[in-house]
């Protein structure tokens, strides 16, 4: 392991030891599972933009997806905890790990100075804004419907996406979206008969790329 | 844990996104991010709702988004692999044809 990434990944450890302290001094068992689960999101994605190897970064990419699967527990959305679960881990993730292996390895893609400014600058950044919405921005919230007490989430979900009055036809367009998007995939990412057989090409075409340009 | 913390590690997630595709030269790290940034959307819409009287509205936004989100990483990826097979080369800068 280089230098750089054992210095990376100390930091990374002091960093998530801290969160979960923070978290558990200031809100108990409820904020230790927040701190567990935040700094697996956050420390996920920066493993992710971290490692050189695609690989690492997508099973990294796990890690952020669970966290979140993790504060979607803790705000009572279970079933969209599940469906995180089952769609990111299950289906993206699985996606993108195809698409690793399909293409090369570039081990040297990454620059270390490019990925430390990166993080300093945008990071910085959004570190200032922060401070400036935090100064001066006021979240209202509400307490929970208590006639919600109890109800069962993934059947005020299924409800809601029938009901003639809520989020029926968001809910056929999406169905629509998602079979023209996977049919649109299929077919752009299929090979072509051309490519699988260079030889029959030009008897396909009627083109032949050696002469064609003299006859 | 207040509203304030969600937000806090939402926008975290966002900038980590925004690194990740800005930083590194492959078209699979963009895709990572864009699925981080979308999720950092997502934290957002459930927490707020979370904290508004539990209301359905950003549960279903936030389902949405995820169905979304499946679509177009199929999509994605199906680019990703003609690109490869036209330029051989997944840095996004190598898709170069209409320039002179």
């Amino acid at each position: 392991m280089e230098n750089s990434s054992k210095i990376f990944y100390a930091a990374l450890a002091v960093l998530v030891l801290g969160a979960h302290g923070a978290g558990l001094a200031s809100a108990g068992a409820e904020g230790l599972a927040f701190g567990l689960f935040a700094s697996l999101t956050l420390g996920g994605a920066l493993v992710c933009i971290w490692e050189r190897s695609v690989v690492r970064s997508a099973f990294s990419l796990m890690a952020t997806f669970i966290g979140i699967a993790g504060l979607f527990l803790l705000l009572t959305a279970d079933f969209l905890a599940m469906a995180q679960i089952l769609i990111y881990v299950g289906g993206i993730l699985a996606l993108i790990l195809f698409g690793v292996m399909l293409t090369p390895p570039d081990m040297e893609e990454r620059k270390l100075p490019r990925v430390l400014s990166g993080l300093v600058l945008i990071g910085g950044g959004f570190a200032w804004v922060g401070m400036q919405v935090a100064d001066s921005a006021h979240f209202a919230t509400r307490a929970a419907d208590a006639s919600l007490e109890g109800v069962n989430n993934a059947k005020r979900i299924g409800v809601g996406f029938l009901a003639a009055d809520q989020y029926v036809v968001a809910f056929e367009l999406a169905a629509v979206v998602l079979t023209v998007a996977l049919v649109a995939a299929v077919y752009i990412a299929r090979r072509r008969r051309v490519d699988l057989e260079p030889a029959a090409a030009g008897e396909l075409t009627g083109y032949d790329a050696s002469n064609g340009g003299d006859a | 844990m207040g509203l304030e913390a969600y937000v806090a590690v939402s926008a975290g997630l966002f900038a980590l996104g925004i690194i990740a595709i800005i930083v590194r030269r492959n078209v699979l790290y963009v895709l990572m991010g864009i699925e981080m940034i979308l999720n950092a959307a997502n934290i957002n819409f459930v927490a707020f709702s979370h904290f508004q009287g539990d209301s359905l509205d950003g549960r279903m936004f936030a389902i949405f988004t995820i169905i979304l989100a499946a679509a177009e990483a199929a999509v994605a990826l199906a680019i990703v692999l003609n690109v490869f097979h036209l330029y051989d080369s997944i840095k996004p800068s190598d898709a170069d044809l209409l320039r002179e």
